[in-house]
C-alpha cells in the first residue's frame, strides 16, 4: 500500500525554510538582545516568550485576524508584495518564524551572553571589525547554542498543529502538513496512514535529537 | 609620547569617587600603575585601550587625538594599535595557539612574524593546541605572542602575571622585559605586586581614589624602610649589586623593599625572584635561600 509522501515533503519544506529564516532574523537579534540595555527589554523578552505559554490557537486566531485581506497587513502583502497570506504556504512560514522564534533565540542569546566580553574587546583591540569579529570568534564560540537553536526550532516547526489548523486549513501540496494528515486520516478512520506519517515524524525527530545530543557531547568533551 | 588628560566618575565599593587623571607617557617607557583595587588603575588602561569611554578630558598620542572630550571625537580600539592583554587572556577558544597569533596579524603583514614569535616564546611544541588545554602560564605566554602579532604602538598589560605561581612568573617576567626592550614597545601595566612592579617598571605611577598620589621610579616609590629591632622574615630577592667586596641586596618583606648587605658566600647562592629569610644574628642580617 503506498501512501501520499506530499504531507511529509511539505513538512520538512516548512521546516527547513522556517529555520533558514530563523536564523536569519533570529541570530543578530539574539546578539542584539545579549547585549543592549535599552529599558523595554524585559518588554521584549517576554514577547519572544510568548509563543512558549500561549496556547497555539490564540496566535493563530490573531495571525488569521492579521493575515486576512480585511486587515492592514493582510491587504499589504496582498496588493503590494502579492501574497495570500491566509490559508497559504507563506502564511505558515511566517507563522511557523513567529512560533518557533524563541526556540532559536534562547539558546543563542545565552550562548552569547556566556562569552566573556574580553573575547570581543580583544578582537577589536587586535583592529578587528565588529564583524569579523562576530563571524570569527563569536559565533564559532558558541557552537553547541548555534546547533541546539537551529534544531529545537526546526524540530518544533515539524512538531507544529495548533497554528496550522488555524491559518492553514487543509489544502493539499499548499498547508496540509504531516501533523495534519495525520489528524486528517485519523478523522477518517485510515490508522494504517496516520500511523505511517506517525511513525515517520516519530523516527525522524527522534535521529534528529539523537544527533544533536551526540554532538554536543561530542563537542563538550573536546572542550573539557 | 602620550599625553592624557581624563576625568571619569567611577563606583567603587566605598561609593562614587572621581578617576582624575593627568600622566605624560614617553615613547619605549615602561610605567606601571600601581594601586590598591578599585582605585582606577583598570579604568585607565581601558581608557587607553578605547574600551572605555572618559567622560571628559583628552588623551593625544604623537599628535594624534585618540580621545577628546569637547569635541565628542574618539578613536575606534581597532585603530589605535593597542594590544591589551587581558587578565583572563581573552584567548580565541575557537583557534589553536598559531590560530590565535595569526587572527592577531594586521592585513598584509608577513607570516615570518608568527614563526619569530613562536620560536621566541617556545610555543613550537603547543602551537596547534586549542587554548583549553594549555595551563596559566602556557596561556599567558600564547596572550602575550598574540599582543606583539599586532604589531602594536602601545601595549597594555591587565595585572598579567597575578593568576601564576612563583617561578612561572619570574620566568614570563624576564620575558615580558626582553621583548618590551626589544621591540622598544610603549608599556602600561597595572599590578599591585610590588617586587614585579620593581623589576619591570621604569617609572611607578601611585593611583589612589582616582587620583595620582606619587611617581617615580620603583626606587624612589618603595624606599627601603627602616629594618624593624627584632626580625626573621621570609622576603623575595629582587635585586643583587656588588659593592666592592659585598653584596647589596634588595628584597621584598611583606610590603616593603628592604636593602642589606650579603657576603659574596651568600650572593652566590642568590638569584632574582629567589625567596630567602632575612634574620638578625650579631650585627648583621643572615640571608637563608629557601626552596
Amino acid at each position: 500500500m503506498s501512501y501520499d509522501l506530499q504531507p511529509l515533503f511539505l513538512t520538512f519544506k516548512l521546516a527547513a525554510i522556517t529555520t533558514l529564516i530563523l536564523c536569519l532574523i533570529g541570530i543578530p537579534f539574539a546578539y542584539w538582545m545579549a547585549h543592549t540595555r535599552v529599558r523595554i527589554k524585559p518588554v521584549l523578552e517576554a514577547l519572544v516568550s510568548m509563543p512558549l505559554v500561549l496556547p497555539p490557537s490564540v496566535l493563530g486566531f490573531y495571525l488569521l485576524l492579521a493575515f486576512s485581506p480585511q486587515s492592514w497587513f493582510g491587504h499589504f502583502f496582498e496588493t503590494v508584495i502579492g501574497l495570500k497570506l491566509a490559508f497559504s504556504f507563506e502564511g505558515l512560514v511566517i507563522a511557523s518564524v513567529i512560533f518557533s522564534f524563541p526556540f532559536l533565540v534562547h539558546p543563542v542569546q545565552s550562548g552569547f551572553q556566556s562569552l566573556p566580553a574580553s573575547l570581543t574587546e580583544a578582537a577589536y583591540t587586535l583592529g578587528k571589525s565588529r564583524w569579523q569579529t562576530f563571524v570569527r570568534v563569536l559565533l564559532p564560540n558558541i557552537k553547541p547554542s548555534l546547533l541546539a537553536g537551529v534544531v529545537l526550532s526546526f524540530a518544533h516547526t515539524i512538531g507544529e498543529f495548533g497554528v496550522v489548523m488555524m491559518i492553514g486549513g487543509n489544502l493539499p501540496g499548499e498547508t496540509k502538513v504531516a501533523a495534519i494528515a495525520i489528524y486528517d486520516e485519523v478523522e477518517s478512520l485510515n490508522y494504517d496512514a496516520a500511523n505511517f506519517y506517525a511513525l515517520v515524524l516519530f523516527s525522524i525527530c527522534f535521529v534528529i535529537l539523537l544527533t544533536v545530543y551526540l554532538l554536543n557531547r561530542k563537542m563538550l568533551m573536546k572542550v573539557g | 609620547m602620550i599625553e592624557l588628560d581624563i576625568q571619569k566618575k567611577l563606583l567603587s565599593a566605598q561609593g562614587e569617587f572621581n578617576l582624575d587623571v593627568q600622566l605624560r607617557i614617553e615613547q619605549g617607557e615602561f610605567i606601571t600603575l600601581f594601586g590598591e583595587s578599585g582605585a582606577g588603575k583598570t579604568t585607565l588602561l581601558r581608557s587607553l585601550a578605547g574600551l572605555v569611554a572618559p567622560d571628559g578630558g583628552s588623551i593625544r598620542v604623537n599628535g594624534d587625538v585618540w580621545f577628546d572630550g569637547k569635541t565628542g571625537a574618539t578613536l575606534p580600539p581597532q585603530l589605535r594599535r593597542a594590544s591589551y592583554m587581558f587578565q583572563d587572556y581573552a584567548l580565541f577558544p575557537n583557534m589553536s595557539v598559531r590560530g590565535n597569533l595569526e587572527f592577531a596579524l594586521r592585513p598584509g603583514a608577513k607570516r615570518q612574524r608568527i614563526d619569530e614569535l613562536i620560536e621566541m616564546m617556545g610555543l613550537g611544541e603547543m602551537q596547534q593546541r586549542k587554548p583549553d588545554t594549555l595551563s596559566g602560564g602556557q596561556k599567558q605566554r600564547v596572550a602575550l605572542a598574540r599582543a606583539l602579532a599586532a604589531e602594536p604602538r602601545l601595549l597594555l598589560l591587565d595585572e598579567p602575571f597575578s593568576a601564576l605561581d612563583h617561578a612561572t612568573r619570574v620566568r614570563l617576567q624576564d620575558e615580558v622585559l626582553r621583548l618590551q626592550r626589544h621591540y622598544g614597545l610603549t608599556t602600561v601595566m597595572v599590578s599591585h605586586d610590588i617586587s614585579e612592579v620593581y623589576k619591570l617598571s621604569q617609572r611607578v605611577v601611585v593611583l589612589e581614589h582616582g587620583r595620582i598620589t606619587q611617581q617615580g621610579s620603583p626606587a624612589e616609590i618603595f624606599r627601603a624602610g627602616s629594618g624593624s629591632g627584632k626580625f626573621s622574615f621570609a622576603g623575595e630577592v629582587l635585586a643583587i649589586e656588588t659593592a666592592d667586596v659585598v653584596f647589596a641586596v634588595t628584597l621584598l618583606v611583606g610590603n616593603q623593599i628592604v636593602r642589606v648587605i650579603a657576603t659574596a658566600d651568600e650572593a652566590a647562592h642568590l638569584q632574582q625572584g629567589d625567596r630567602v629569610m632575612l634574620m638578625s644574628k650579631a650585627f648583621n642580617p643572615v640571608l637563608v635561600a629557601v626552596t
